[in-house]
């Protein structure tokens, strides 16, 4: 059952939330041990949803958070080993608002360390397999949440997305994910990877689940001075005729595509067309690039942000030598590509690197920003696959360059700080494949009102529930 | 003949509500260690910076006084480097859009540029202890403004004066209360030495040092050893030193190739600190008159040089001064006399500062004008300042004790021959040695006067009178 459902179900008094928090809670006891999607659960769960006031707006839903996400009381790792006992006092602003509207923590969900990578395999504790072949990644690095969703553990979940990181697992798994324009939903309580690039995500099994996720949690936080002063409107948005509105698809990303993801690409074009839109072919000539130039300043902004994780004051701390060595034996805790990314954020943020580097990514960053700039001037929408390929099994990218080109496709959203929705839109054998719907800044609201108008229009033909559902 | 060039780096905390970037208050000050702390100041993860418009504004308000440029936007930077009382292991300062640029301080004849001025927050305190270190992280994230100079002083006295100035005009604008002794300014200082008229050279910089007088001992020092360096013909090696205050010696803290990489870059947590031009106005508009106005002010009301300069940059002075003027009961010489010299004194003796006592502005003109007048002399105004300083009204206390000096000699020398002729067996009494007596020729003339007369001056006018004494 999707979450509008139950909501519904809940409100009409058929089912209690304490049924619903039950149901899930003994899924994901059944087939979580198999799967690898939650890093802890919220032991409280039942308790809370005995207390929870049935006339809230989100009474009866559970949600699964992704584990880079603060919530006070309950283990926050970041799937680190720096982190792995660590307990919040302070909640994330896009949890509070969950919880106030009368939703609750189910559990918090596995992710590649600190959100730098795109299959959980960098998970400091166990990879997350993907619901639709327990061979396959989820994708990564919200690959819990995502795989929590394609199995029906969880109605809803919150991801995080700093060059891809809701919508690769998103479409992977089959489900949902949407990065919202920056600074649309909160980062309180969001573990920092790359800050100007981190956004959090809604992930869901439908479009209408996703919008009453983004109507709970974004919104102006005065908490985060980064967070726009513009109020969610997004079930709101979902009324109506769909406007004609000007669909232009991606050129950079048509070639190299598997035929699953082609085949989704054509079939897409042609229903949207069918719902009235105009379709045409357009180039955002930079895009190519953009993995290069995200590929130096999410590592610069990593190798600060993740320069507090030395053992002094909370967290794992190693033992070793004085004050440094201690630092150094604490941080030598990392992961592979955590490291690996600092070392190469530490160098561009160098002196006598800095121009050559960062300085010339900044530059390209405000090149494809005005690219993309221009291209919203002829159309309304863009169209791109999310990933030029399904899931793809454990250790096939164990060259870190093959592991990054997973964000081709994704990045760009990120470094233009534009709205991006990786939606279900077809399979490639039994593989989910996802394409991604790009609106200019702050129209998040429209990409939800095209992709409901698909859903519908396809009759949710490319929504599965591989192992089940819940309710 | 050899010259030192010196330049300095201040750092103030500003006076405000709550700390830089998150909403812990700021007044930590002698409160246990780690009980002004949250998640942001901690650095925990995922909290977030939040900027505070009032250290901005405090910020903006120095700028505008030191005639500083103010860009439209400010920038914040992160400084990275690792340092356990520095929670994040790195600074949020700023880097090359700072708060002000330009500007300059005046120092007698002379004006010392400002290069920049930016703000940060302030790291927590290391405490050693037995070979353990503990952390009290209260003054974490406390606003600060770094002050840099351009190489303008040339003395160690020039370079304690303008921290004192800048302490003046800090004070005066009401930002920080710039007290070294609470850690509110410190002070990095940059000094090199180079014979006169050649190009300047290798500079020395000795940090953290935290009250004017280790600034001008820490110089002194540090000039002297590199100017026998330099006659012995060596060259000086550029490093970073420190200070210590028992022996007087500066000592290397690390060289040139041991400098940390800072690293900076646009801190992604904070969009830039748009400085609208209105909002400059409002805040260039409320600037209260600075020191150097005030002194040119006290100059032409009349105040001698040197004490107009020290009543306008001691604010706690100035302010009582500015009050006290208007009431127009006194010079504005004399309030400067008094307040310089008696006040200062007594205040001194007993340890207090002036805005401890219950001295008011009318208070203290009151009995200035009273001496002015002359109708009680130096003496008796000096001997009545200590209970005008706990709040008593100066004339009330002459009333009542009978304190005022019948200013007119000659009449009183006729009351005095009024009183002779009047008791002539009183008058031979004394004139026979029996100085009783005079006793009764005094009660006579104080009745006369009605008691505002001072009786030892009627007696010694009776003993001169009658030729005794």
């Amino acid at each position: 059952m999707l979450a509008h459902e139950i909501r519904a179900r809940v409100a009409r008094g058929e089912v209690s939330p304490l049924e619903v928090a039950q149901a899930y809670l003994k899924r994901v006891q059944e087939l979580d041990p198999g799967l690898g999607a939650f890093l802890s659960l919220n032991e409280r769960l039942l308790e809370e949803a005995e207390a929870v006031d049935p006339g809230l707006p989100l009474a009866g839903l559970v949600v699964a958070v992704k584990d880079n996400i603060a919530t006070r009381g309950l283990r926050t790792t970041a799937g680190s080993r720096l982190l792995e006992n660590f307990v919040p006092p302070y909640e994330a602003t896009a949890v509070a608002r969950l919880k106030a509207l009368g939703a609750l923590v189910l559990g918090k969900t596995n992710l590649d360390e600190f959100g730098m990578g795109s299959s959980t395999e960098h998970s400091a504790f166990f990879p997350t397999k993907n619901p639709f072949d327990p061979d396959r990644v989820p994708g990564g690095s919200s690959g819990g949440s995502a795989a929590a969703l394609a199995a029906d553990l969880a109605p809803l979940a919150l991801g995080s997305d700093t060059g891809g990181s809701v919508r690769q697992p998103a479409a992977f798994c089959g489900v949902y994910g949407l990065k919202p324009t920056y600074g649309r939903v909160s980062r309180f309580g969001l573990i920092a990877y790359a800050s100007s690039l981190d956004q959090i995500g809604p992930m869901a099994r439908s479009v209408r689940d996703l919008a009453l996720l983004m109507d709970a949690v974004a919104g102006p936080d005065p908490l985060d001075a980064t967070s726009l002063d513009l109020p969610p409107r997004f079930q709101e948005a979902l009324e109506g005729p769909l406007p004609p509105l000007r669909l232009g698809v991606v050129r950079e990303a048509l070639a190299g595509n598997s035929p699953g993801v082609e085949r989704a690409l054509e079939e897409a074009l042609k229903v949207f067309r069918e719902l009235g839109l105009s379709v045409r072919e357009v180039s955002w000539p930079s895009l190519p690039q953009a993995l290069a130039a995200y590929y130096i300043l999410a590592p610069a902004e990593a190798s600060s942000n993740l320069a507090r994780y030395d053992g002094t004051l909370y967290g794992r701390r190693a033992e070793g030598e004085e004050v440094e060595g201690m630092m150094e034996a604490t941080r030598a805790l990392f992961g592979l590509e955590v490291k690996r990314r600092v070392l190469v954020g530490t160098f561009v943020l160098s002196s006598g690197y800095y121009e050559a580097y960062y300085g010339r990514a900044q530059a390209f960053r405000r090149r494809l920003k005005a690219e993309a700039q221009a291209l919203f001037r002829e159309v309304d929408l863009l169209l791109l696959p999310t990933t030029p390929h399904p899931a793809f099994p454990f250790g096939a990218r164990r060259d870190p360059l093959a592991m990054y080109r997973e964000d081709l496709y994704t990045v760009g959203a990120n470094l233009t700080g534009l709205p991006a929705l990786s939606f279900p839109a077809g399979f490639e054998g039994h593989l989910p494949v996802g394409l991604q719907l790009l609106a200019p800044w702050g129209e998040d609201e429209r990409l939800l009102r095209a992709a409901l108008a698909f859903e519908e229009a396809t009759a949710r033909a490319h929504l599965k529930a591989p192992l089940g559902e819940a309710l | 003949m050899y010259e030192a060039v010196i330049g300095l780096e201040v750092h103030l905390h500003l006076k405000t509500r709550t700390k830089m970037f998150c909403g812990c208050r700021a007044d930590y000050f002698g409160a246990e260690p780690n009980t002004h702390t949250c998640p942001v100041c901690l650095g925990l993860p995922g909290a977030l910076p939040v900027p505070n418009r009032v250290a901005v504004e405090h910020g903006l308000r120095l700028a505008l006084a030191l005639g500083a440029e103010v860009p439209e936007r400010l920038v914040f930077h992160r400084k990275n480097y690792f340092y356990p009382d520095l929670p994040k292991n790195y600074q949020i300062s700023q880097y090359d859009l700072p708060l002000g640029r330009g500007g300059s301080l005046p120092l007698g004849e002379r004006r010392v540029r400002i290069k920049r001025l930016h703000l940060e927050e302030d790291a927590g305190k290391s405490l050693h202890l037995e070979g353990r270190t503990l952390l009290d992280l209260n003054r974490a994230g406390s606003p600060l403004i770094e002050l840099v100079t351009e190489p303008d002083l040339k003395t160690p006295e020039e370079a304690r004066l303008f921290l004192q100035r800048i302490q003046a005009l800090v004070q005066t604008l009401g930002i920080s209360d710039a007290s070294p002794e609470e850690g509110k300014l410190r002070a990095d200082v940059n000094v090199s030495v180079r014979r006169v008229g050649e190009p300047l050279g290798t500079k020395v910089e000795i940090k953290n040092l935290n009250s004017f007088k280790s600034v001008q001992r820490a110089l002194e020092y540090e000039i002297r050893r590199q100017t026998e360096i330099l006659r012995r013909g060596e060259k000086v090696k550029q490093a970073t030193m420190g200070f210590e205050e028992g022996s007087g010696k500066t000592y290397p803290m690390r060289t040139k190739e041991e400098e940390a990489d800072y690293r900076y870059f646009p801190e992604p947590d904070l969009p830039p600190v748009v400085i609208p031009r209105d909002w400059l106005e409002e805040v260039r508009r409320s600037l209260p008159e600075l020191p150097w106005e005030k002194e040119a002010r006290y100059r032409a009301l009349g105040i001698k040089e040197k004490d107009a300069e020290v009543l306008a940059y001691t604010p706690s002075l100035a302010r009582f001064l500015d009050q006290a003027l208007p009431l127009g009961l006194a010079s504005p010489q004399a309030l400067a006399n008094w307040l310089l010299a008696d006040v200062a004194g007594l205040l001194h003796e007993r340890g207090l500062r002036l805005e401890e006592t219950r001295l008011s502005p009318e208070g203290l003109a009151r009995l200035v004008g009273l001496f002015e007048r002359g109708e009680v002399t130096s003496r008796v105004a000096k001997s009545l300042l200590p209970e005008v300083l706990e709040g008593q009204d100066p004339e009330a206390l002459v009333r009542e004790r009978g304190l005022k000096v019948v200013a007119d000699e000659g009449a009183l020398k006729a009351l005095v021959a009024e009183a002779i002729a009047a008791m002539p067996e009183a008058a031979e009494s004394v004139r026979q040695g029996k100085v009783k007596a005079l006793d009764a020729l005094v009660g006579q003339v104080m009745r006369k006067t009605r008691g505002q007369a001072r009786p030892d001056l009627v007696r010694r006018l009776l003993l001169e009178a009658l030729g005794v004494g």
